[in-house]
C-alpha cells in the first residue's frame, strides 16, 4: 500500500507542487528584501557598528585614559598612550583601534566609565586598504562629531534598561 | 603566651599581641587602612573592627590588645555591618575618580570597597574638595581623596624622622599639610607614595605613565648607593616606568631613598649609544667596535706599561673589574685603583672596609660612634634604621666630623679630625663604650678620601681593638661607603699592586705628565678639574655623556644596570645580581666583554668566553662572594698601631648634593627638580 502511495506522488509531481505553492502565495504578499543601498534596515539602539570618541557638549573629548577598554578588549584590538596634558588632566596621546583585530563584542564600550567610546549604528565602513582600517584617535573622534546625534539617541533609548 | 579564640579557632599569641595579629596568625584577613606593620598605631580608620565577645561594641583590632581566653570573632553579620558602616563613610567624600588614579588597580579602598562597599550612594549632599598641595616634584598630591589615616605623617615622623607633615582641623574639615611649603625636602619622601592606601600621594614623574595591571615587575637591586637596596623596577613597552621598593629585612626593609626610587628616568637621555674617537680636527668621530678597539689596543702598545693607568666608577660591576684587572696585569699595567675618591688605607682582609656588623646588626646596637661620614645621605635606608633604633631608647651616639641633622640625637665631639690621635680622646671613647653590649663605630668612606685618610683607618682600628668593638659573634667595625661598586672592586682586588699607583699618586704622575693613557671605567667622579690632561690621553668608559665625556681621546659605550645581569657587592660584602630588563642602547655592550675582547688583541688566553664561564672563574677565586645574596664573614685581624699623629683638618663631610651622585642620576631631570628646588639655598656651591 505504502509503495502504490508513493509511486503515484511520484507520478503526479506532488512534492514540486507543494513547493511551488508556497512559491506562488508569496507573490500575492507584500515584498520582504529592500533595495538597499537606498533602503536599510532598520537597527536596534545596541547594534554594534563602527567604533566613535565622543565628546562632551563643550567640545571637550570625553575619553581621561583610563585604559580598561584596551583591558577588557578580549582581541587586543585597542592601543592606548596617556599623557598629563598641560591643564593637568589625564588624556590619551595615541588611541588606535585595530579594526581587523576587532571582534564588535562591545566590551570596550560597556567598560568605558565616561561613554567615551562607542560603537555606533554605521556599518558601512568597508576599505580597499588594510591600513585605512587602522584607526587612530583623531579619525575615531571624527565618527564622534559626525554620529553624534545618532549615538546620543541611542544612549538615551537604552538608559531605561541599564 | 595567651590563649584567644578566632572564630572558635585556638590560637596563641605573644603577650603583647594584638587583635589583628592574632586573628592573623589565626589566618583571618582584616581589613586595614591606616594601620601599617612599621609604624606606630593609630586607630582611625576603623575598617578593622572585629567582634570581641562581651565587648558592648565592635573594636578596633589594630588597638585592642588581646587578653586570655578571649574570644574573637571576625565574621559576624555584627562585624560584616559595622565595616560596611565603616566603608560608607570613607567613601562618602571619596572622589569618584578610580579612572583617572594612578593608584586605581593597586588601591587598598579599591580593594576594600570591592567587599565591603555598596555599588550606590546614599549621600545627597555636597561632597568635600580640598585644594592640592605642593609636595615637591617627586610627591603628587590630590588630597581630596586623602581618608586621613595619617600613614604619611606617621612615616614621616618615626622612620624619616623630618615631621614635615601634619593634620590641621578636625573632623569633615580635617586636612593633611606640610608644616611650612617647602615641599617634602627628607631623603626618603618617595615611600609616602607607597604607603598611601589611596590615590592622595602619587609619583609624579609616573604620573599617568601607566596602569598598574600593564606593568612588568623585575627584581632587582639599586646602585646608587653601597647598600644593595632591594627593588622591583616595573617595565612597560621596553621603558622603566616607576621604581618600587622590594622587602628584604637584611637591607631595605621596605624603604628606599628618593635617589633609587626617581633617578631612572636618567637611563633614557645623554646615552652613548655607539664608540667615538676623536680625530685630527680634535672633534669626536662615530666609530664602530673593531676600529675603536683597535685604536685602544694600538694606545696601549704605543705606551709604557708604568705610563698607563686605570681607574673604575662608582657604578662599575664586578666581572669588569675582574677582566679588567686580568688584561691590565697581564700587560704588565700595575696601575690600577676602584678608589676614585682617593680614600685609601692599609687592607689585611675583607673586614678592614666592610660593613661588618651587617645592616641588620643596627637593630640591635647600644653605642654607636660615627665618625666622618654623612649616612643621611650617603646610606639613607641605614639612617633610617639607625633612627628606629634610636627611637626605641637605650642608644647613646656620639660623632665625630659629620652633619648634625642625622635625624636623631648625636652628641658632637667636632668637626677635627685631629682629635682622633689626642692621648686623652681614647680613654674617653673607651669609658662611652664601657658596657655596651653590641658596640657600633661606623668610619666614613669620605673620611679616608682626605690626606690622613691611611693613618684614620689605622687608629680607628685599633681604637676599635682598644674598646673592645670586636668580640666573640659581633663585630662593630663598620666602614660606609656611598658607592655601589667599592666592596665589588676592594674584593676581587682592583688595587695597585707590585708597586703601582693608587688614585692619589696617578693624579700626581697626571699633573707630572708622567700619565700618558688613562682608562676611566665610568669614572666620573674621579677628579680631574685640577689637573692638567694635555698630555693625558683619556679612553672613557661609560653609558652616559657625563663630566669626562668630552675629555675622552675614545669613548667605548657600555651598558647600564637595568641592561645587564651584573654582580654588585654590597658594603656588608653581600654579592647581588641587577637584572637585564631593557635592551642595549645602540651597540653598546657590557663592559667587560670591551676587555675580554682587547685581551683577544693581545693574544691573551683568557678561558672564559661568556658570563656564565666568568662568573665561574670569579667564584673559584674569589670564594667570599661567590654565594649570591649570601654574606661570608671573615676574621678580624687585631691591629696595634703605634701613636700616630694627625694634622688638623676640618670638615664635616656632608654630601653637599644628595640629588646627583653618578652619572645616572646627573641625567635624570627628576634629581636636576629636587636639586632647584630642596637644594637652592647651596646653589652657589655646585659648579655644573
Amino acid at each position: 500500500m505504502k509503495l502504490i502511495f508513493n509511486r503515484l506522488k511520484y507520478f503526479l509531481l506532488l512534492d514540486i507542487c507543494k513547493g511551488l505553492y508556497l512559491t506562488f502565495k508569496r507573490i500575492f504578499k507584500p515584498s520582504v528584501t529592500i533595495n538597499y543601498p537606498y533602503e536599510k534596515a532598520p537597527l536596534s539602539p545596541r547594534f554594534r557598528g563602527e567604533h566613535a570618541l565622543r565628546r562632551y557638549p563643550n567640545g571637550e573629548e570625553r575619553c581621561i585614559a583610563c585604559k580598561l577598554c584596551e583591558a577588557v578588549c578580549p582581541a587586543l584590538a585597542i592601543t592606548i598612550e596617556a599623557e598629563e596634558r598641560d591643564d593637568g588632566s589625564r588624556r590619551t596621546t595615541k588611541y588606535d583601534i585595530d579594526m581587523t583585530k576587532c571582534i564588535y563584542c562591545g566590551l570596550c564600550q560597556e567598560a568605558c566609565p565616561v561613554d567615551a567610546i562607542v560603537q555606533g549604528p554605521n556599518y558601512e565602513f568597508a576599505t580597499e586598504t588594510h591600513e585605512e582600517l587602522i584607526y587612530n584617535k583623531e579619525k575615531l573622534l571624527d565618527n564622534g562629531d559626525r554620529w553624534e546625534l545618532a549615538l546620543q539617541k541611542n544612549i538615551d533609548s537604552d538608559a531605561p534598561y541599564r | 603566651m595567651k590563649k584567644v579564640y578566632v572564630n572558635d579557632k585556638v590560637v596563641s599569641v605573644p603577650d603583647t599581641a594584638t587583635v589583628m595579629q592574632a586573628c592573623e596568625l589565626a589566618g583571618e584577613e582584616i581589613p586595614r587602612v591606616c594601620y601599617h606593620e612599621s609604624l606606630s598605631i593609630a586607630g582611625n580608620c576603623r575598617m578593622c573592627l572585629v567582634e570581641v565577645e562581651n565587648a558592648a561594641k565592635p573594636v578596633a583590632s589594630c588597638a585592642f590588645p588581646v587578653a586570655e581566653g578571649m574570644k574573637i570573632n571576625t565574621k559576624s553579620d555584627k562585624v560584616k555591618k559595622a565595616r560596611k558602616g565603616v566603608m560608607e563613610f570613607l567613601l562618602i567624600n571619596h572622589p569618584l575618580d578610580c579612572p583617572i588614579c594612578d593608584q586605581g588597580g593597586e588601591c587598598d579602598l579599591q580593594d576594600q570597597s570591592l567587599y565591603y562597599g555598596k555599588s550606590y550612594s546614599r549621600f545627597e549632599e555636597n561632597k568635600r574638595a580640598v585644594e592640592d598641595k605642593d609636595f615637591g616634584p617627586l610627591v603628587k598630591t590630590v588630597m581630596t581623596r586623602c581618608i586621613h589615616c595619617t600613614r604619611c605623617v606617621r612615616f614621616l615622623d618615626e622612620v624619616a624622622g623630618t615631621h614635615e607633615l601634619g593634620a590641621i582641623n578636625r573632623g569633615e574639615q580635617m586636612e593633611i599639610a606640610s608644616v611650612v611649603e617647602e615641599g617634602i625636602t627628607s631623603e626618603l619622601s618617595g615611600n609616602i607614595i607607597d604607603l598611601c592606601p589611596v590615590g592622595a600621594l602619587t609619583s609624579k614623574p609616573y604620573a599617568f605613565k601607566a596602569r598598574s595591571w600593564e606593568l612588568i615587575h623585575h627584581d632587582t637591586i639599586d646602585i646608587t648607593d653601597g647598600l644593595g637596596s632591594n627593588l622591583i623596577l616595573d617595565e612597560f613597552q621596553g621603558e622603566i616606568k616607576r621604581v618600587l621598593p622590594r622587602f628584604n629585612e637584611d637591607i631595605n626593609q621596605e624603604w628606599i631613598s628618593d635617589k633609587s626610587r626617581f633617578s631612572y628616568d636618567g637611563l633614557d637621555v645623554q646615552r652613548l649609544d655607539k664608540p667615538f674617537i676623536r680625530d685630527d680636527k680634535n672633534k669626536l668621530i662615530p666609530s664602530d667596535w673593531k676600529t675603536s678597539l683597535n685604536n685602544v689596543t694600538g694606545l696601549l702598545k704605543k705606551y709604557k706599561s708604568d705610563e698607563i693607568a686605570a681607574i673604575s666608577g662608582s657604578l662599575t660591576d664586578v666581572e669588569t673589574m675582574f677582566v679588567a684587572k686580568e688584561l691590565f696585569n697581564s700587560l704588565g699595567i700595575y696601575n690600577l685603583d676602584c678608589r676614585f675618591n682617593g680614600s685609601n688605607f692599609k687592607i689585611n682582609n675583607r673586614t678592614d672596609w666592610l660593613f661588618n656588623s651587617k645592616i641588620i646588626g643596627t637593630d640591635k646596637i647600644d653605642k654607636l660612634f660615627i665618625i666622618g661620614c654623612d649616612p643621611k645621605r650617603e646610606a639613607t635606608v641605614l639612617n633610617a634604621r639607625i633612627r628606629k633604633r634610636w627611637l626605641s631608647g637605650d642608644l647613646e651616639i656620639i660623632t665625630l666630623c659629620t652633619p648634625n641633622d642625622l635625624t636623631y640625637e648625636t652628641t658632637s665631639l667636632g668637626d677635627d679630625v685631629s682629635l682622633l690621635s689626642d692621648p686623652s680622646f681614647l680613654t674617653d671613647i673607651k669609658s662611652f663604650f664601657n658596657g655596651a653590649k653590641y658596640p657600633m663605630i661606623i668610619l666614613g668612606d669620605s673620611i679616608l678620601s682626605t690626606v690622613e685618610g691611611e693613618k684614620i683607618h689605622s687608629i680607628v682600628k685599633s681604637l676599635s681593638d682598644n674598646c673592645e668593638i670586636i668580640r666573640d659573634g659581633w663585630n662593630g667595625f663598620c666602614v660606609l661607603s656611598a658607592y655601589a661598586s667599592r666592596s665589588g672592586g676592594l674584593e676581587i682586588g682592583f688595587l695597585p699592586s707590585k708597586g703601582g699607583l693608587n688614585v692619589k699618586q696617578i693624579k700626581k704622575k697626571i699633573s707630572e705628565k708622567k700619565i700618558k693613557l688613562l682608562f676611566l671605567i665610568e669614572a666620573d667622579d674621579f677628579d680631574l678639574s685640577d689637573l692638567d690632561i694635555k698630555s693625558t690621553k683619556i679612553i672613557y668608559l661609560g653609558h652616559h655623556g657625563d663630566k669626562h665625556a668630552t675629555k675622552a681621546e675614545i669613548i667605548l659605550p657600555i651598558t647600564a644596570f637595568t641592561e645587564k645581569k651584573a654582580l654588585y657587592v654590597n658594603i656588608e660584602g653581600r654579592p647581588q645580581f641587577t637584572k637585564k630588563i631593557i635592551q642595549n642602547k645602540g651597540i653598546a655592550v657590557d663592559s667587560w666583554k670591551i676587555f675580554r675582547a682587547l685581551a683577544d688583541n693581545f693574544n691573551l688566553k683568557f678561558s672564559y668566553n661568556n658570563h656564565e664561564q666568568l662568573l665561574n672563574k670569579i667564584y673559584k677565586l674569589h670564594p667570599e662572594i661567590s654565594f649570591i645574596n649570601q654574606i661570608i664573614s671573615s676574621e678580624w685581624k687585631s691591629f696595634k698601631s703605634s701613636s700616630i699623629k694627625l694634622k688638623t683638618l676640618k670638615s664635616n663631610f656632608a654630601v653637599v648634593n644628595y640629588y646627583q651622585t653618578c652619572p645616572v642620576t646627573r641625567a635624570s631631570n627628576n634629581m636636576a627638580n629636587c636639586r632647584k628646588r630642596f637644594l637652592k639655598k647651596d646653589e652657589s656651591k655646585f659648579n655644573g
